[in-house]
């Protein structure tokens, strides 16, 4: 992605563009892990669609300019919205029936859509990329004295720090995030007080895919928009997941970001393991604390 | 069913398998069936101790590839090859089972993914594996220096001995003590606990066999295509033994082989289609959930045996440990119990239908 700096640039700068690569992929990271831990912790089940419901948020962008001539600043309130719609939907009509069942056969749903959502999207577009161009507002690059910053891979960082707090928020520190932690801890209980469980368990999902293609909006300008690009990230974001433990909202953003960052500076020092330091950390972390850095023990 | 009419079925199955070459594509027949061994190593993890893997593609690809490489570049016979590639599946599951029984439930399923992703990555990358393009153009050699393994026929009942041997490995373990063991540890895995069974040793080992086993289907199906590819260790593959298990019935010895073989098929016939094998996967999947969870051994083997003869309910693991990340352990066994209870009331519904 950033290959042109290996060769034009001396070290230093190069250390300060890894490190930058390394904190947009943390975005992404903690965006994806904060909305699997939204969706564990009420429905129990690890959505395996995320990395689909991604680069269908990612798509529903490249639709909006390329077919409706809507820009990128309104798809990014438009395209959460659509792809959560159609999460709740997926709830409603499939997940719902098997709320009852082993939370395996949670993820064993979630992985056939994830088949079926991507197979439809490559029948129709491929496998080759698609170009998303980076609005004019966010064109260029501004020179932070010790490294050039692309102005847009700046807002892709302060816009997901804005998000994950602001979830963080919600979640923590609101009404509703007070009923909706207590559903977590305890739903049948939360429904005796006459709040009705099964309504917010579908907003919870339309929530946590919403986040998804938010995030797949932000990544368009940055990779292409194909229907590939979740497949693999998603396992990354599993890694991350087991690593930071599901329990904890701000656990699942520290964790995306220092991560990125790790995987980031890996690319610098040593290349070859820049794939696999993540699930190197996870076998780790496995080792010395199986619960995860920021998990509850089992 | 009685003693002897196993016996007689096993018989009749194994007649059929014998004489199938000479009706069916060969080579069709003998993925088939590495398929299948696939799939039963898979579900003696997935059916009798309830730990659903979700990387089981990196014990059959890191095989395929160390046999590959063993048999073409160090020129070694086959027999030496399967035995080498082998051993690295169960080394691998070594590993991998250590860290993965740490976690339950749907945790095991992340990191038994997250881990067979880095032997994918390390397939990719590392330099014996031919990245993109695979080891292609594995000589099939003679077996034991006296059977030539070049001829289709020979080679196909070589892999159907190889895949009665497995496929009666497990069933043997199935049947064991040690069989007994890991099934109480599929129903309530704290009562096992609390008899004094070491579980997480007995885990490990059906893990460490089940890997060896899913080495073995590798090593021979990279004999039978001769050639290693990235496509072994996918996740994709990973992800078509858990359908394969799923669509012929979860924890029945005969399920793992109809599905693997209707799956082996459908690609087969759908090979053309491009992405639609993967879509109408998909589809398969959320229709077995939803729907048809007992498979299609679970559903059929009752009318055929008799009721009494009839195999357990397969279902996935008792345990709801899973859920449990954020409950305490009290609450833990009390949930598993309401689970128990939630499944009898599944049950239920479904001979209602």
């Amino acid at each position: 992605m950033l290959s042109w700096l290996h060769v034009a640039m001396p070290p230093a700068p190069l250390f300060f563009a890894q490190l930058l690569v390394g904190l947009i992929n943390g975005s992404f990271y903690a965006l994806l892990s904060l909305g699997l831990a939204i969706i564990f912790g009420l429905l129990n089940i690890i959505n395996f669609a995320h990395g689909a419901q991604y680069m269908m948020g990612a798509f529903c962008a490249w639709f909006l300019l390329n077919w409706l001539g809507i820009g990128y600043w309104p798809a990014l309130i438009i395209a959460p919205v659509t792809v959560g719609i159609v999460g709740i939907v997926t709830e409603r009509l499939l997940l719902r029936q098997i709320a009852h069942l082993d939370h395996l056969y949670g993820l064993l749903l979630t992985f056939g859509l994830a088949l079926v959502i991507q197979g439809l999207f490559r029948q129709k577009y491929g496998s080759s990329g698609l170009p998303y161009t980076i609005p004019d507002q966010l064109q260029g690059a501004s020179n932070l004295g010790f490294m050039f910053l692309p102005i847009y891979r700046g807002w892709v960082i302060v816009a997901s720090l804005v998000v994950c707090l602001g979830t963080w928020f919600a979640i923590e520190r609101t009404r509703l995030g007070a009923y909706l932690r207590a559903a977590t801890e305890n739903a049948s209980l939360v429904q005796a007080f006459g709040i009705n469980v099964p309504r917010m368990v579908t907003l919870t999902y339309g929530a946590g895919v919403a986040l998804a293609a938010l995030a797949g909006v932000l990544a368009a300008p940055i990779y292409q928009v194909s229907p590939l690009m979740g497949s693999n990230l998603i396992i990354v974001v599993f890694a991350v997941v087991v690593i930071g433990g599901m329990g904890s909202i701000l656990g699942a953003i520290i964790s995306g970001f220092a991560l990125g960052l790790i995987e980031g500076l890996t690319k610098v020092f040593y290349p070859e393991a820049s794939n696999t330091v993540i699930f190197a950390i996870m076998a780790l972390v496995l080792l010395v604390k199986p619960a995860g850095l920021f998990g509850r023990a089992t | 069913m009685k003693r002897r009419d196993v016996w007689i079925w096993t018989a009749a199955l194994i007649g059929l398998a014998l004489v199938a070459p000479y009706f069916l594509y060969p080579v069709f027949l003998m993925q088939g069936l590495c398929m299948a061994l696939f799939a039963c190593a898979f579900d003696l993890l997935l059916g009798y101790v309830g730990l659903l893997s979700f990387g089981h593609a990196a014990f059959m690809g890191s095989a395929a590839y160390i046999t590959s490489h063993v048999c073409k570049v160090w020129g070694l016979p086959p027999e030496l090859g399967i035995l080498c590639g082998v051993a690295v599946a169960a080394a691998l599951g070594v590993v991998f089972g250590a860290l993965a029984i740490r976690r339950q439930g749907i945790y095991f399923a992340m990191i038994t993914l997250a881990l067979a992703q880095m032997v994918a990555f390390y397939a990719l990358e590392a330099p014996f594996t031919g990245g993109e393009d695979g080891i292609q153009g594995v000589p099939r050699g003679h077996l034991f220096g006296v059977i030539d393994l070049g001829h289709t026929l020979t080679m196909y009942y070589f892999v159907l001995v190889m895949f009665l041997i497995g496929f009666g490995i497990i069933a043997r373990t199935i049947h064991s003590p040690f069989g007994q063991v890991i099934k109480a540890i599929r129903e309530n895995e704290p009562r096992a606990i609390s008899l004094g069974y070491s579980v997480d040793r007995y885990k490990l080992m059906a893990f460490v066999l089940s890997a060896a086993l899913a080495g073995l289907a590798g090593a021979m199906k990279a004999l039978v295509f001769q050639f290693a590819a990235l496509t072994d260790v996918d996740w994709t593959t990973s992800g078509e033994v858990v359908l394969m298990t799923l669509v012929g019935g979860v924890g029945t010895s005969l399920g793992p082989i109809v599905g693997a073989f209707i799956i082996v098929a459908m690609d087969n016939y759908l090979a053309q289609t491009g992405s639609w094998v993967t879509i109408i996967e998909g589809i398969i999947f959320i229709v077995c959930v939803l729907t048809f969870r007992r498979g299609i051994v679970g559903v059929l083997a009752p009318y055929i045996v008799g009721a009494r003869g009839a195999p357990r309910t397969a279902m996935l693991s008792a345990e709801q440990g899973s859920a449990s990340v954020v409950t305490s352990a009290p609450a833990r066994i009390s949930e598993a119990n309401g689970g128990n209870a939630r499944r009898s009331g599944d049950a239920s519904t479904k001979t209602h239908k």
